[in-house]
């Protein structure tokens, strides 16, 4: 399983909610949350964090939290 | 006013509106839309009938709700305002191969690969506004440093000749007209830029460089990432996409600054505000007319903004609107050069979302900077109603702006 996290350099840009849909949520206060803690891995997880333009989202095993992306 | 009696089921609203009477206000008739239908059916210029949505959320949620198509929007059939050439580039584009194009080129244009760059666009400046000074006054802001910055920067970061400027800068002017203008010299402009490209990339797999087009043409001949028609197409597109659009707002934002003194008199004295002026001014001022974000099609039905729109639907998103929206801004009309929560969608939203837009920010940081420190003085020699624009543009672009100090 992959655990999914967005740091406080997002700036909103809505990029890894169109790239990776039901992935990722742009809240009230303009900052994009993954809409799950734990997820399987998937490819357009990947996309999204290729196409953060701050590269605020970062991908870790969720057993071992080695850093799998980027 | 005529808008209170109409019904959701009358006669759609005549779009584009008339142009406004100021150069900084939105036309009047976006603000009494967004009150009350941030969603309204209105008729295009050709007959067809589009949804112009004005409302932030709603907007926002048209960049970025896979269930609004660049894609379908650029099938024949649908209306064609402005930009046409988008249709052919990335921006035509939907994921996944939108993703894939975009992934190539991407990594050039993070917060951090721009930030590597700042010191060679500060230089820039400097040399710039250095040559600026010794010119007979008054000097026109846009031949000599508001248009140059922002091609050189590009070229150089494609590997593009700079000293090319002269031959591409009438093909790309052509490019980003009004399709409806003249759309037999647009193509024209497209097929010259493109063999341009061709010229260009023959030589860049001859003797590779250390730039970005050498990069895209081993993902074609390497990776086969992308075919040699996209290649073409994604250079030239990254070529002009930043031209028009980053001159026209250094002589916006200089324009927009010089009418409010005391926001630019702080601002004078507090230039670590700068970044965060440059997000106010993106949200205060207005590309163009059409509003700023292209035309959608919705694939199925959805609902946006309390209203059922209906598969194949053409949905125009007023970034210009949404920009002024109280529901997301305090004071929206209100110049504010040290508000703090702004999200402005100057550069749009979703997978589309700006590709330059770090790049264009750090531009026009170093920019502002440059006009502040250099010409504390500077001033326009003519008023607003002397500055010309060229015509037939979807943007709205400066002849020239004229400045002394
Ligand atoms: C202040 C200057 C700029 C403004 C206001 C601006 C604005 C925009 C907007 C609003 C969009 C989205 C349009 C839509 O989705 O309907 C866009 C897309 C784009 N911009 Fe910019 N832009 C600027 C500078 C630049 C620069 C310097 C580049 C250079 C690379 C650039 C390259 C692009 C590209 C390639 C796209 C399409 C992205 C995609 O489809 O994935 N822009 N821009
Ligand atoms: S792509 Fe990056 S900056 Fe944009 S919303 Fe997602 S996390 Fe934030």
């Amino acid at each position: 399983m992959w655990r999914v996290r967005v740091d406080g350099a997002c700036i909103g840009s809505g990029s890894c909610v169109g790239v990776a849909p039901g992935h990722f949520a742009l809240g009230s206060d303009n900052r994009s949350r993954p809409l799950s803690d734990e997820i399987e891995p998937d490819e357009a997880i990947l996309d999204a964090v290729a196409s953060c333009p701050v590269e605020a989202i970062t991908i870790e095993d969720a057993d071992t939290g080695e850093p799998v992306e980027p | 006013m005529a808008l209170q009696e109409t019904a959701p089921t009358e006669e759609p609203i005549a779009f584009p509106f008339p142009p406004p009477s100021s150069l900084y206000e939105p036309s009047p008739e976006y603000a009494e839309l967004r009150d009350r239908r941030p969603v309204t059916q209105v008729t295009l210029p050709d007959g067809k009938t589009a949804w112009l949505v004005t409302g932030h959320a709603e907007a926002r949620q048209v960049m970025i709700d896979p269930r609004f198509s660049r894609k379908a929007a650029s099938g024949p059939d649908t209306p064609k305002l402005g930009l046409a050439a988008a249709d052919d580039s990335i921006l035509g584009m939907d994921p996944p191969e939108h993703t894939r194009l975009r992934r190539l080129v991407a990594s050039a244009f993070t917060a951090r690969r721009v930030e590597e760059l700042r010191p060679r666009v500060a230089k820039l400046v400097d040399e710039l506004l250095d040559r600026v000074e010794t010119l007979p006054r008054p000097v026109d802001l846009v031949e000599n440093f508001s248009l140059p910055l922002p091609v050189q920067v590009i070229c150089e970061l494609l590997g593009v000749p700079a000293t090319d400027r002269h031959v591409f800068h009438a093909w790309s002017d052509a490019v980003m007209n009004d399709w409806r203008a003249d759309p037999a010299k647009s193509k024209e402009a497209i097929e010259e830029l493109s063999r341009y490209f061709a010229r260009l990339i023959a030589a860049k797999r001859a003797e590779p460089a250390d730039d970005l087009m050498t990069a895209l043409i081993a993902a074609r001949d390497r990776d086969d990432k992308l075919s040699e028609h996209e290649l073409v197409q994604l250079g030239l597109g990254l070529l002009i996409a930043g031209h028009e659009t980053t001159a026209n707002q250094i002589n916006m934002f200089l324009l927009t600054l010089l009418r409010y003194p005391d926001e630019l008199a702080r601002l004078r004295t507090t230039p670590d505000d700068i970044p965060r002026a440059v997000e106010e001014l993106m949200r205060f001022v207005q590309l163009g007319q059409g509003g700023g974000g292209l035309l959608r099609v919705t694939l199925e039905e959805v609902e946006l903004g309390g209203v059922r729109l209906p598969a194949g639907a053409a949905v125009l998103p007023a970034l210009l609107a949404a920009n002024r929206d109280p529901r997301a801004f305090d004071q929206p009309d209100r110049l504010d050069l040290s508000r703090a929560d702004n999200p402005h969608l100057g550069f749009g939203a979703g997978v589309h979302h700006c590709l330059g837009a770090q790049l264009a920010r750090m531009e026009l940081q170093e920019a502002l900077r440059g006009l502040l420190r250099r010409l504390p003085g500077v001033r326009v020699t003519v008023p607003d109603s002397e500055l010309r624009f060229k015509s037939g543009m979807t943007l709205r672009s400066l002849e020239a702006l004229p400045v002394t100090w």
